[in-house]
């Protein structure tokens, strides 16, 4: 255990640093979205934003370390600067081209997909294809030097904003049904594309159904093999799994907790003060520490090419359940501004935002496989449980 | 940056997985663990390995290791309910060395690492079990101290007195009174003194340092007998039939084993963090150790619960060993201070 950088490390987080307070910390126009767009372009030719990407599709090309990855998170979060451009372009479509594309789709779509110009949306659950993806129904027919797609996808998160849509499609009707999809790629202008965005239960509208009818993309916007697509769309960033196990969200979240208790009053004292609002905040930080304790770990297990084992299955469910802890208690501590409806949009409206977190905890629960999902994982592949329903 | 256990403390941690999976991990009756008195082929064993030394310098005869090993230890102990005060001797040890006098050490330290003396921490009253409980004094010490682990066959006593001191007495000098203990791999006394007692340090910093390390293994003691229990639950449901099936292939129980791992696996690097922070003196390093109090033995306590309910009826039985890791983690829970003590403790010292 040596929780020191070493003088190399060091080193490197002095230049980052250095970097953050030249090109962003005194500068004046940090809401300009053409200044953004240049601070990223300056932070990926120092080495700092898109590590994994080759040089020739915008990226940094830099070799994989786990560490130095951290320092420029931890650096960049404590300077509040901009990294990577959200979403699923930069965390999904980019490694998948990288591992899988060719190079005219490299070409085509990295560079734009790094800007932010190009906006993905992840067409994968179907109605009747969610926790068991693998079934979805949605498909591709090759017509000459076409694909005609026809289905309908939903939970489409930001699909209203997005400009192309990778899809999980079924292309072979007559193999298993693992066997038979591809990873095909599509204009969301193109003819036949309808985007209906879907109110959610705090109001907002973050996600989308998209019909899609007679849609053409080009034959060769297939990634990978065709029928292979379930394969092709299990890569990931292999080189710096940047949230593994993180406490990025849930640590800032903790302190927001403790201010509102210790700013709301209960019984005319802060809310801190009250013994068991106390309890439960310190009880919440028990597993916030662990999880942040547990970050650091899985990361030096990852810098040694080591497997965290159980470990590494378990951390989408310890961000549901700390998300679930403190939006019961973060209720408890506004009482009855539990009773108002949570602004939506920019303005942030009073204390009864933390109304958002209740319902917004469960949207933490449900996406990216459902908790009982996680459940299904950890038993099967992490303690070696038995498949529900096999023959045993 | 490397937040692991070092090679050594990982083949430390198998060769005592070993040592005592032998003696107590496998179909041996409940009796064999929960001996009441301690068993003295068991502690010569324990003493063969050297571990009372564990974090005494070298140069006073010990290994020289630090907190974090004896966390990795106390781990262990608690996944097979060693029934042997290994962490008090290694604790006990350590104190002797860091604050006695050279007399103390050439006196005690003998006798601990190489002869087999055991020692005994006798620091809980009626108000608690903190050093600002703690009120026995003047000389001779008289009171009582409660819930004193193995006090029927310890050479000696590290007693707790006012305004944080520590005094050792000899086991001649003190006047027992056994407990009908829940935990029964660690049997307690209650300890009446009117002796002599030959003092340690009234530096109140050391007796906070002792406590925060005692709090800090009791942590680590009970995520062992939780996960005990949880992978016999597990290997139970891999071999129990019902219904034609492999109770382990049911979504229910499957969906409740997994919970006990995300509650789990994430603490033991908050338990070494603690350990860590505490080794290198560090400013947080009470704070963690009162959070890592609280959240293990808390969590532990539901786990091995619900992993006993897990096994249907044959759990609920004197005779199936699970009783003995849900009492051993819940003896975890309340010593050193309950649960609340110590998230109060960790809420005082965050300025709250």
């Amino acid at each position: 255990m040596d929780l020191r950088y070493t003088d190399e490390q060091a080193a490197f987080q002095q230049r980052v640093r250095s970097f953050l307070a030249e090109q962003w910390t005194s500068a004046e126009n940090k809401k300009d979205p053409a200044f953004i767009s240049r601070f990223r372009q300056q932070a990926t030719d120092a080495g700092y934003l898109y590590r994994g990407v080759p040089r020739q599709y915008g990226g940094s090309e830099q070799a994989p370390d786990v560490i130095r990855a951290q320092i420029i998170r931890e650096e960049f979060a404590a300077a509040r600067a901009p990294m990577e451009v959200s979403g699923n372009g930069v965390a999904l479509v980019t490694p998948t081209l990288i591992e899988w594309g060719t190079d005219e789709q490299k070409d085509m779509f990295i560079k734009k997909t790094l800007t932010g110009e190009y906006r993905w949306a992840q067409g994968y659950s179907e109605p009747g294809s969610g926790s068991d993806l693998a079934s979805l129904t949605s498909r591709a027919v090759l017509d000459g030097d076409e694909w005609v797609i026809n289905g309908h996808k939903i939970w489409t998160t930001l699909a209203q904003y997005a400009t192309h849509m990778f899809a999980l499609l079924r292309t072979e009707p007559d193999a298993p049904k693992h066997k038979g999809i591809s990873y095909i790629l599509l204009d969301m202008k193109a003819p036949g594309v309808t985007v209906r965005p879907i109110t959610q239960i705090n109001g907002d509208t973050e996600f989308c159904e998209v019909f899609l009818d007679d849609v053409r993309a080009p034959a060769s916007w297939l990634v990978g093999p065709r029928g292979d697509g379930w394969n092709v769309s299990r890569s990931t960033l292999k080189h710096e799994r940047n949230h593994i196990g993180s406490s990025a969200r849930t640590m800032p979240m903790f302190r927001s907790l403790v201010k509102l208790a210790q700013r709301r009053q209960i019984n005319g004292k802060p809310a801190i003060e009250d013994p068991r609002i106390r309890s439960t905040l310190i009880q919440i930080e028990g597993y916030l520490q662990s999880q942040l304790w547990a970050g650091y770990y899985q990361q030096t297990l990852a810098a040694n090419n080591e497997s965290p084992g159980v470990l590494g299955l378990v951390n989408k469910l310890t961000t549901t359940n700390f998300f679930h802890r403190v939006a019961q208690l973060s209720t408890e501590i506004i009482g009855d501004d539990t009773l108002l409806a949570p602004k939506q949009g920019r303005d942030r409206g009073g204390d009864e935002r933390w109304v958002n977190q209740m319902l917004g905890s469960l949207g933490q629960a449900i996406s990216g496989g459902t908790s009982n999902i996680q459940r299904n994982i950890i038993s099967e592949r992490g303690l070696g449980l038995p498949r529900s329903g096999s023959e045993n | 940056m490397r937040f692991d256990l070092t090679d050594e403390q990982k083949s430390l941690r198998e060769m005592l997985t070993e040592f005592f999976g032998e003696r107590f991990g496998g179909a041996q009756g409940v009796e064999a663990i929960a001996r009441t008195t301690l068993d003295a082929d068991l502690w010569s064993a324990v003493a063969e390995l050297g571990l009372a030394g564990a974090m005494v310098p070298e140069e006073d005869g010990g290994l020289g290791l630090d907190l974090l090993t004896a966390t990795v230890i106390a781990e262990v102990t608690g996944r097979y309910a060693v029934p042997a005060p290994v962490l008090p001797s290694i604790l006990a040890s350590w104190l002797i060395a860091t604050a006695g006098s050279q007399e103390q050490k050439g006196k005690w330290l003998p006798k601990l690492l190489d002869e087999g003396a055991q020692a005994a921490f006798a620091l809980a009253e009626d108000g608690g079990w903190a050093p600002a409980d703690w009120t026995l004094e003047g000389a001779p010490l008289v009171g009582t101290k409660l819930y004193v682990e193995r006090a029927d066959s310890a050479d000696l006593f590290i007693v707790g007195g006012k305004d944080g001191s520590l005094a050792i007495v000899e086991a001649d000098d003190a006047t027992l009174t056994p407990v009908d203990t829940l935990d029964r791999t660690r049997p307690l006394f209650a300890v009446a003194f009117d002796a002599a007692a030959d003092v340690l340090t009234t530096d109140a910093a050391v007796a906070g340092k002792l406590f925060d390390a005692l709090c800090i293994t009791s942590a680590a003691d009970a995520l062992g007998a939780a996960s005990a229990i949880q992978a016999r639950a597990i290997d139970y449901a891999k071999e129990r039939k019902q219904y034609g099936r492999l109770i382990g292939s049911f979504q229910a129980l499957k969906h409740q084993l997994a919970d006990m791992s995300v509650e789990l696996e994430p603490a033991r690097p908050l338990v070494w963090y603690a350990a860590h922070a505490w080794d290198m003196g560090q400013e947080d390093a009470p704070r963690m150790a009162a959070l890592a109090k609280a959240h293990l033995t808390d969590i532990s306590v539901q786990v091995a619960r619900n992993a006993i309910e897990a096994h249907g009826g044959i759990g609920y039985t004197w005779e199936h060993p699970a009783h003995l890791f849900l009492k051993r983690a819940m003896a975890d829970r309340s010593a050193l201070g309950s649960v609340n003590v110590h998230r109060e403790r960790a809420a005082v010292l965050a300025g709250w």
